[in-house]
């Protein structure tokens, strides 16, 4: 307990000169000590949960330099996703035009509405395909993995995107569900069309 | 007429179980609580919306920081044999010429970022010494002089046969071909899978396990 009794006057009784002394109370207040506990399992609690880092997956594939041994993916269901300074991002469905007519460009707000547009374009064109639909069944997995299998998001990062960037748009794979996605470098056809919209952009404004 | 006496009674409440409680849950969470290393650089993880748990044995990890310094980090708590191992064979690959002191102190020294050249240099200083000095970190970005490749390498010989995690942490605003230029060595090494270290991002985390429960 913290407070102890120090036990009065014992029983001896004192003679009649001795001043009796005052009694102190030996109770000590426990509030401030209280405060002080709280305070600190507070910060404690805090530092404990809230710095928690977490951890996203990343496969790379194989560099294979034998074209033969490359994966073959259909053009109608490529979606390129290229990063660029300033968390601009530009896309392209299939194969980029000549005149990069079809090379466009957004934000990170708006790519998700491209990809979820592109997979439903994709799944609409779907034949069914009843060798894929059998094994997809075999492995207990949902039939629906069948219609978006030609569905490929190829990511392309520039060289002015930012880790961030880079991170952000794994991200929008994971949120959309996107199975197949690879990150491959980067075209010099491709960087230069950036270095023109971003040129084109800038002389815009002025 | 006779009034009624109420008893006095105090109003001070004792306290002492109170306290007891607040020290004994103070006491846990201090006990639980594992500070982390200090940080020699600042890095500022970006956020995502996966909430993985992140191991921390058996890994190394690889950072850059927001001006593309690379640093690489060894953790293994529970054997300490591997920094030994992983910096013997750096020293014998790469002609170093280290002390046994100096291979004793590469434990100590939680982030290296120095060209191989500088290694001798920087394990002869003492840890503390080491997070007050700036450390240039490791050159990657030119191909042909990767010099990640050879510390990534030491640390797959060195944790031959069990499992190794690759942990990359990178500053959201640091230039992507710091993280090519990782990836680059680590795919030399014939090493294909990491876990990126990323913040959870709360509102897009809702959001992915809301899209997640309606495609179910």
């Amino acid at each position: 307990m913290a407070s102890i009794d120090t036990g009065g006057d014992g029983g001896q009784k004192k003679g009649p000169g001795v001043k009796k002394a005052k009694k102190l109370s030996t109770r000590v207040d426990m509030t401030p000590m209280v405060d002080l506990g709280f305070l600190l399992i507070t910060f404690f609690v805090f530092t404990a949960t809230m710095n928690e880092p977490t951890t996203l997956d990343l496969n790379m594939p194989k560099d294979i330099k034998d074209k033969k041994e490359q994966t073959e993916v259909k053009e109608s269901g490529v979606l390129s996703v290229m990063l660029g300074k300033d968390d601009v991002v530009y896309y392209y469905e299939g194969k980029l035009a000549e005149d990069g007519s079809n090379f466009k460009s957004t934000d990170f707000k708006g790519i998700r509405d491209v990809i979820i547009n592109k997979r439903k374009d994709v799944m609409d064109r779907y034949v069914p395909d009843p060798a894929c639909e059998a094994k997809m069944a075999k492995e207990g997995k949902p039939i629906s993995n069948c219609a978006d299998k030609d569905f490929v998001v190829i990511i392309k990062p520039s060289k002015d995107a930012t880790y961030k960037n880079t991170v952000d748009i794994l991200d929008e794979m994971t949120i959309n569900q996107v199975r197949t996605y690879a990150m491959v470098k980067i075209f010099d056809q491709e960087y230069e069309l950036i270095k023109k919209t971003e040129e084109f952009n800038q002389a815009g404004i002025k | 007429m006779p009034s009624v006496k109420i008893a006095r009674k105090s109003t001070d409440t004792d306290m002492t179980p109170f306290v007891d409680i607040a020290f004994l849950i103070l006491s846990f969470f201090i006990m639980a609580t594992k500070f982390k290393p200090p940080d020699i650089v600042e890095i500022k993880t970006p956020g995502s919306v996966l909430s993985q748990k992140l191991p921390e044995n058996n890994a190394v990890m690889i950072s850059f920081d927001s001006i593309n310094r690379v640093f690489f980090t060894v953790l293994s708590d529970k054997d300490p044999q591997k920094y030994t191992d992983i910096i013997s064979e750096i020293n014998t690959g790469q002609n170093l010429g280290l002390t046994p002191a100096e291979i004793a102190n590469f434990r100590n020294i939680y982030m290296v970022g120095v060209p191989l050249s500088g290694v001798k240099q920087l394990l002869g200083m003492d840890a503390k010494a080491v997070e007050k000095i700036r450390q240039p970190g490791i050159p990657v970005e030119d191909s042909t002089n990767n010099q990640l490749f050879w510390w990534i390498r030491a640390a797959k010989n060195a944790f031959a046969g069990e499992k190794l995690n690759y942990l990359i942490k990178g500053d959201a605003n640091s230039k992507y071909p710091a993280f090519e230029a990782v990836v680059a060595a680590l795919k030399k090494n014939e090493e294909f899978k990491y876990n990126l270290i990323t913040q959870l991002d709360g509102a897009e985390a809702s959001l992915y396990e809301a899209n997640k429960a309606k495609n179910k």
